[in-house]
């Protein structure tokens, strides 16, 4: 996540907001970025969670990567946002890059360069997907058709 | 992966099918991803928004099955990289009254070697058309199953995820790998 480059496009500093239908759906369209006046969307934009950094500093972050928290005092850490925190109590259970995601209702981006934090300071562990080697192993399509025949 | 167009019931089934609240991710796409991400065809807008429905089905022994219904226009194919690569395979679902919509998804599938198979969606008062019929409109190899399918109800579309297995097993089993240009 990156800020928009043209900071009069930011919808706080316009005091006319309507002027053009055009600019209006353009916003309507960015995660969050409803009018004040209508939803009081997020007051911290993904990039500022982020601090505007865009790739994480360790880890790939797949969506399906698991990741669990280790050690729990995340809460009494210095340097972590409320952003870290709340994934930190999420993955006290194993959790999916994509369940994470869908929870905390953030970009992708914004969760991998958050997890990769976390992932450094040491507040959770990862699991990277099994590689698709797998793909041709026999054992796992009877078992996933049993599975769903289950259902 | 369940792909296919717009309004065509990949939420609805990624939610019958999945034991957990399904969850929608959103993806916000900037300038910036430009060059990493193929955006093209949105040129003119410098930011769009793409949800992607996310669900979950635990297997007995150890295994979790998860899926990502992705959005089926082609300027998303950059989101569909990602979890194709380790997919088991898709489910492109298909509405008859607009076949024509799905058929980015089955070009992607078809150019990546990613095992699929064609489930249409039956809409109420849509007309009902012959499996054939689809096959020949599709322009679907003979091997590309084609199956009826209701998404809102689970017997139907555990039978569609099923069959997709049998297929990507068929596909995959008899130890000839499709070149992968991943």
């Amino acid at each position: 996540m990156m800020p928009p480059e043209d900071p009069s496009r930011e919808r706080w500093a316009d005091d006319a907001p309507r002027e053009r239908p055009g600019d209006v759906d353009h916003w309507s369209e960015q995660a969050g970025a409803e009018p004040w006046e209508e939803h009081a969307g997020p007051m911290v934009r993904p990039y500022v969670m982020t601090s505007g950094r865009i790739e994480p500093t360790r880890g790939r972050f797949d969506l399906i990567t698991l990741v669990v928290a280790v050690g729990s005092d995340a809460d009494a850490a210095v340097g972590l946002g409320p952003e870290h925190v709340a994934i930190v109590r999420l993955c006290q259970q194993v959790m999916s890059v994509a369940e994470l995601t869908g929870h905390l209702n953030l970009p992708m981006a914004t969760v991998r360069v958050l997890l990769g934090d976390l992932l450094d300071q040491g507040f959770i562990s990862m699991q990277e997907p099994e590689p698709e080697a797998d793909m041709h192993d026999i054992r796992l399509y009877k078992a996933v058709i049993d599975g769903l025949r289950a259902l | 992966m369940i792909a296919g167009g717009f309004g065509v019931g990949k939420t609805t089934m990624v939610a019958t099918v999945s034991e957990t609240k399904p969850l929608r991710t959103e993806e916000v796409l900037t300038d910036e991803s430009v060059g990493v991400d193929d955006i093209s065809g949105v040129e003119k807008k410098r930011t769009t928004t793409v949800a992607m429905d996310f669900g979950r089905i635990t297997m007995r022994d150890e295994y979790v099955v998860y899926l990502f219904g992705t959005p089926g226009q082609e300027r998303f194919w950059f989101m569909w990289d990602e979890v194709s690569l380790g997919a088991l395979g898709a489910v492109v679902l298909a509405d008859t009254r607009r076949l024509s919509d799905c058929f980015p998804s089955v070009d992607y599938f078809e150019r990546r070697g990613t095992p699929f198979i064609v489930a249409v969606n039956c809409f109420e008062g849509a007309r009902q058309y012959d499996l054939a019929e689809i096959q020949l409109a599709l322009n679907l190899g003979p091997s590309v199953p084609v199956m009826l399918c209701d998404a809102r109800r689970l017997d139907s579309c555990k039978q569609v995820l099923i069959d997709l297995v049998l297929h990507a097993m068929k596909a995959r089993g008899l130890a000839q790998e499709e070149p992968q240009n991943a």
